[in-house]
């Protein structure tokens, strides 16, 4: 029964492949087909859940009630958002460059799409096993720089341009961490394999179990993906490409209606499969956090480490401010950068020195030391107070 | 000739044909685009996923932002109004084709190709990426180590460019601090 449980989607899927009904020669069509559906349903679903859950998130964190008129307790918010963006006009500007201007939002949500096929979303449930899984991963999201760039040139407006040029500026920057930190987890388990590297922390020691973020490295290399994966999909505090207060909306301040909705979507969705990638990487992938809890479906651990990631983006956008353009660029290249790199020493280290004790004495210290150090040179004696106002107390 | 094969060689023929024919340059080099897409498609349909993968990689998502920001950085992106076909072009049709030549002479030659017929070794499953990155690290080290040297030598050699000559905000400091005195009554 709790097998069955665990298995449902995949044998559903084999369920309805063995219907009379498709002919031998399409049936690798329609088995793509079962597998891209759901995932589409799925996380445009969780799309839409989720817009409704930031904003009352974010209004409990502003002491707001955040929406609660359409549908119990506001729920239904996101059918109200998702018909005004169908049903308002598409307008273009008379400059822009009109092709490159339709392009661009459906550049941007194909590769954020084709990312989910290499995630394992519970056991024998990946879309595509491919020997360079991560690698896929990673090479499908570069792809989108050029549509945030598409979007920003063809509205010629002097915002998007500006927008355009800054999302670009930090996806190539954080872009660098990003792939560096995950460099330590492939080391460790040899393999690109997104399957091969959930299974690498199946086991439990005892209760525990042996995700990568309980060892120094994997701790710091979450720490650090995560940051960079904040900025890779452009959220606050990194979420200048759209600041409001300096540059209006951005690369797509000239898109409105569902092309709106689409960019809208292509963010969060990236977000999604950013985190699904963390969880892929440092949380054990479908893996239960105890190992008396293992009974559990595996689909609904790998989407419960989902939310709780999720939840820490919503929680990082309610409480950090906006960074600065040059706070943000020596932050990826003086801070992130070196610490990724330090990350790889340790993991060197914790792989050839004996277990024990004194194998996390020493990997923690070859990434604290550094972290401590590079701390307090970046700051360079500067002292920092509670600041006093003149007015506003 | 497989219909997957004639249809990513029709996108990639035609998007480079696109890239050297249209006005405007920020149309060129999103057409170039297409064309490292449509490599990397091919790569990936002769079951060279590393290859295909890292063209994605280094050329959509690196060498096209490149081309992007410098077309932005140096020159207007409205179309020259000089014509399409320069006046040399036969010399660049001449070293296309010798390129193109030698590249048949080559693979004609090849071992892969002239070795009797017969079971053929099974090459894509050797070429995993851990078999690559073996290789890498033990025969072709030390190529490896130049590139790597060449690149970060290319690297410090653009931040030197980059860096401003003198201290930027001395001057500004000077400034600031004859303003301060100034109101400071």
């Amino acid at each position: 029964m709790l097998d069955l449980c665990d298995q449902i989607f995949v044998l559903l899927k084999h369920w309805m492949l063995g219907w009379p009904i498709w002919p031998e020669s399409v049936k690798p069509l329609v088995s793509i087909l079962l597998s891209i559906v759901p995932i589409m349903l799925v996380f445009a679903g969780l799309f839409a859940i989720m817009t409704v859950l930031e904003r009352k998130g974010l209004g409990r964190i502003q002491n707001r009630y955040g929406p609660n008129r359409v549908g119990p307790y506001g729920f239904l918010q996101f059918a109200a958002d998702g018909i005004k963006a169908l049903t308002k006009e598409d307008v273009v500007p008379r400059a822009a460059d009109k092709v490159i201007h339709f392009l661009a939002p459906l550049v941007l949500i194909v590769p954020v799409f084709l990312a989910y096929s290499v995630l394992p979303f519970g056991r024998n449930m990946v879309p595509m096993d491919i020997d360079a899984g991560v690698l896929f991963f990673f090479a499908v999201g570069a792809a989108t720089e050029l549509a945030v760039f598409m979007a920003g040139w063809s509205s010629r407006n002097k915002y998007s341009l500006l927008g355009a040029m800054r999302a670009i500026a930090q996806m190539v920057s954080y872009e660098v961490p990003l792939i560096v930190s995950t460099i330590t987890v492939v080391m460790m388990v040899g393999s690109l394999s997104t399957v091969k590297i959930v299974e690498a922390q199946a086991d439990y020691s005892g209760q525990w179990p042996q995700w990568h973020l309980f060892t120094p490295w994997g701790f710091a290399g979450f720490v650090l993906f995560l940051i960079a994966a904040m900025a890779e999909s452009n959220r606050s505090p990194f979420d200048l490409p759209e600041g409001e207060s300096e540059i209006v909306a951005g690369y797509f301040l000239e898109y409105s209606g569902f092309k709106f909705a689409l960019f809208f979507l292509a963010e969060y969705l990236g977000m999604f499969a950013v985190s699904g990638m963390a969880v892929t990487l440092f949380l054990g992938g479908w893996t239960a956090p105890l190992a008396f809890l293992s009974w559990l479906p595996s689909w609904l651990w790998f989407f419960a480490k989902l939310m709780a990631l999720i939840f820490l983006f919503i929680w990082a956008r309610g409480t950090v401010p906006r960074m600065r353009m040059d706070q943000l660029m020596n932050f990826a290249w003086k801070f992130m950068l070196p610490m990724a790199l330090i990350n790889i020493l340790a993991a060197g280290l914790w792989h050839f020195l004996p277990a024990g004790m004194g194998r996390w004495m020493a990997c923690s210290a070859v990434i604290g030391i550094p972290y401590i150090l590079l701390g307090r040179g970046l700051v360079g004696g500067k002292q920092f107070a509670k600041r006093t106002y003149r007015f506003a107390e | 000739m497989t219909l997957p094969f004639a249809m990513i060689a029709v996108v990639t023929l035609s998007s480079a044909v696109a890239a050297m024919s249209l006005r405007n340059l920020v149309h060129c080099a999103l057409c170039l685009v297409g064309t490292f897409g449509g490599l990397a498609a091919l790569f990936l349909q002769l079951d060279a996923q590393f290859a295909g993968l890292a063209q994605v990689l280094v050329y959509v998502g690196a060498v096209a932002i490149l081309i992007v920001f410098a077309i932005l950085l140096t020159r207007g992106a409205e179309p020259a109004q000089q014509p399409i076909v320069a006046g040399s072009w036969f010399i660049g049709v001449a070293v296309a084709a010798l390129t193109f030549g030698s590249l048949v002479v080559t693979v004609i030659t090849s071992s892969a190709i002239t070795s009797p017929a017969g079971p053929k070794p099974d090459v894509a499953a050797d070429v995993t990426v851990k078999n690559i990155g073996a290789r890498l690290m033990t025969d072709y080290v030390l190529p490896l180590e130049v590139v790597a040297l060449l690149l970060t030598a290319a690297l410090i050699g653009a931040v030197i460019i980059a860096m401003p000559n003198e201290a930027p905000d001395s001057k500004l400091k000077a400034e600031s601090s004859k303003l301060k005195k100034s109101t400071n009554f």
